[in-house]
């Protein structure tokens, strides 16, 4: 059976002009060859730092972005090459649920407008649009007495619902989800994640989410790609990828996130500098500049995603490279709950 | 803000909407409604004319020439004897519909060019960028007098002038409004549930531009006005011996040292519109107010 969604060498270079008449100087590697599988009602995380490029991966795959080489397949198509009119109609299948809530509705539209609009667009529910946006809210725990209000009188949970509503209006069948609960308060991301979780099981929706809090992505992926300056450095199943990280990127992310026994102590895996400048990548295997591994063929060789048992790892000596005890614990809900509770217990 | 009462007595309307709560806010704004009133006033006084007038504005009489204003003549008389109250209630016409038309023009130009060049960007928002700015070079009134004089001399074509001299600013607020709501995620949002690019720039971002637009239209028509009189008092507007403003100074400023009121009251009417139109932007402006919406 083939993807739903099938990535191949995806490269997205955003060109820099340095002087006002001057050519274009330099190009921001943010996308470099990317290659992945979703089937539906599979959930892949992509995680990474900020800057790494994930979010430009889901803008190239809803096409909202154009990319530089590469294919896009959706359901047998590649959306890269689509007419612009073909891919129109196409955005009825895939669609999108922002980071921000307060800035991704447009504040001049009322509820019903902005759940109407995509129904009208791809001539859903006609003539009952609005019985049908009624339902939307439903759907994501909101009252449809809502229906006739403005962004501006929700709070940002209830937000981000309205955004989950407007992605569900045309029935989609893949949805990039851009860090949906990371601008959220912490008890308002569980239930958000929750919906999500529970829209996916009823729906059979494929999610792309992206994500940098770890402990969302333990709790709703199926899968998981670890992304390092526009590249995937691990791609695994989620369980595999954390009860055993191979790449020593994904070991210090793991690392990273607390515990929830207040006692334990674990090693962690700090990390020199910061993230190499994507303008200019290092040779060899991009993350070697922060590696404590590193070793000199890692500046001579770009290191291959290579699959071993459906776990895939872009390193020349992650067999060498051990997994340091303790690097795979419980993973709490938040860093804040941490804090609280040894507050508490220091007392 | 408590919506609740409106709310219970309007139970259909929803009282929320960012139009009515800044129409909420400007009531509350004094200089705002003093603004308002002399406006409403003026536009009454226009619209009146008419009726309102005492005598013919270009009725001449030869045994009332320059009289001092009395009972009979509540403004005082002209060099040719006409009624000076008439003709600036007459000349409010005159400088509403400049005001009026001429921004019109300007936003008519200005809105879609400046819509254009920051949505589409690139190539084209730099050859409109670049026009926009060799035109901001030259200064208003001169563009104006320049393209007046080029059009002939007459109301409509000072109206033109105005206006097309007006419509760099509209273009480039225009532009930077726009360049900073594309960014917005729900821009993006709306082009992933498959809005095709005009209903994007029409629907979802001009109507989140409309607020200093509003405010600059309503300052522009303060500076319309005071173009046109400029333009009249130049003879490059109303011709005679309709009524205008400005060509009322041009006269008068011949007799200010013993008929000072040909010069007084159509100065002080210039100046009180032109304020009122100042005062309600300023107010618009504190009332449209992002952070308030």
């Amino acid at each position: 059976m083939s993807a739903l969604l099938r990535v191949e060498n995806l490269v997205k270079h955003f060109p820099i002009r340095r002087h006002l008449f001057g050519r274009q100087t330099a190009v921001v590697h943010a996308v470099d060859g990317l290659n992945f599988e979703l089937d539906a009602g599979d959930t892949m995380a992509l995680v990474g730092e900020s800057g790494c490029g994930k979010s430009t991966v889901g803008r190239l795959v809803l096409r909202l972005l154009d990319a530089t080489a590469g294919k896009v397949w959706f359901d047998g198509e590649d959306l890269m090459t689509l007419a612009p009119e073909r891919m129109r109609a196409r955005r009825r299948e895939l669609q999108m649920i922002f980071q921000d809530p307060y800035s991704s509705l447009n504040p001049r539209m009322t509820v019903e407008q902005t759940l109407a609009e995509p129904l009208a667009l791809h001539g859903l529910a006609r003539g009952r649009e609005r019985e049908r946006a009624a339902e939307l809210l439903n759907l994501v725990g909101l009252a449809p007495q809502y229906l006739q209000r403005y962004p501006h009188e929700f709070s940002g949970g209830q937000r981000q619902r309205i955004g989950i509503a407007r992605a569900l209006a045309v029935e989609p069948r893949l949805i990039v989800c851009d860090e949906p609960v990371s601008a959220l308060d912490v008890s308002i991301q569980a239930q958000v994640v929750n919906l999500l979780q529970d829209l996916q099981r009823r729906l059979g929706l494929a999610y792309v989410f992206i994500a940098h809090d770890l402990a969302v992505v333990k709790h709703i992926a199926t899968h998981v790609a670890v992304m390092y300056l526009g590249q995937i450095v691990e791609y695994a199943d989620k369980r595999s990828l954390f009860a055993a990280p191979r790449h020593p990127y994904t070991q210090a992310l793991l690392s990273a996130i607390p515990i929830a026994e207040p006692g334990l102590k674990r090693e962690q895996i700090l990390l020199q500098g910061d993230v190499p400048n994507p303008i200019d990548p290092p040779s060899g295997c991009r993350f070697r500049t922060r590696c404590p591994y590193a070793r000199e063929r890692c500046a001579q060789e770009v290191p291959e995603l290579r699959a071993i048992e459906g776990h895939s790892v872009a390193c020349h000596y992650w067999q060498e490279i051990m997994a340091p005890q303790g690097v795979v614990e419980r993973v709490v809900v938040n860093e804040r709950l941490v804090r609280l509770q040894s507050a508490f217990r220091g007392g | 803000m408590s919506a609740a009462t409106p709310q219970a007595m309007m139970p259909n309307v929803n009282p929320a909407s960012p139009a009515r709560r800044a129409l909420r806010r400007l009531l509350r704004r004094r200089g705002a409604m003093l603004g308002l009133v002399i406006v409403v006033f003026f536009v009454l006084l226009a619209l009146f004319a008419p009726v309102i007038a005492p005598y013919d504005p270009i009725a001449t009489s030869w045994s009332a020439v320059r009289k001092a204003p009395s009972m009979q003549y509540l403004f005082g008389t002209d060099e040719i004897g006409r009624d000076v109250l008439s003709r600036v209630v007459w000349g409010a016409r005159a400088s509403l519909l400049a005001g009026l038309v001429s921004v019109g023009i300007s936003m008519a130009l200005g809105v879609p060019i400046g819509l254009l060049a920051a949505y589409v960007g690139g190539w084209t928002d730099s050859l409109i960028s670049r026009f926009t700015d060799s035109m901001l070079a030259v200064p208003f009134l001169i563009l104006a007098i320049a393209l007046a004089a080029f059009l002939g001399p007459s109301l409509s074509n000072a109206m033109i002038a105005i206006g097309v001299s007006a419509t760099p600013i509209f273009i480039r607020l225009t532009r930077a409004q726009v360049l900073a709501v594309k960014v917005e995620d729900f821009v993006e949002a709306a082009r992933a549930v498959g809005n095709p690019h005009w209903r994007i720039a029409l629907r979802h971002i001009l109507p989140n531009v409309l607020s200093p637009l509003i405010v600059q239209a309503t300052l522009a028509i303060a500076a319309a006005i005071i173009a046109e009189a400029s333009l009249s008092f130049l003879g490059l507007g109303q011709q005679p011996p309709a009524p205008s403003w400005g060509s009322m100074l041009n006269t008068a400023k011949n007799y200010v040292d013993n008929a000072p009121w040909m010069a007084v009251w159509p100065g002080l009417a210039i100046f009180l519109l032109v304020l009122s139109f100042n005062l309600l932007g300023d107010g618009l402006r504190d009332a449209l107010d992002p952070k308030h919406m």
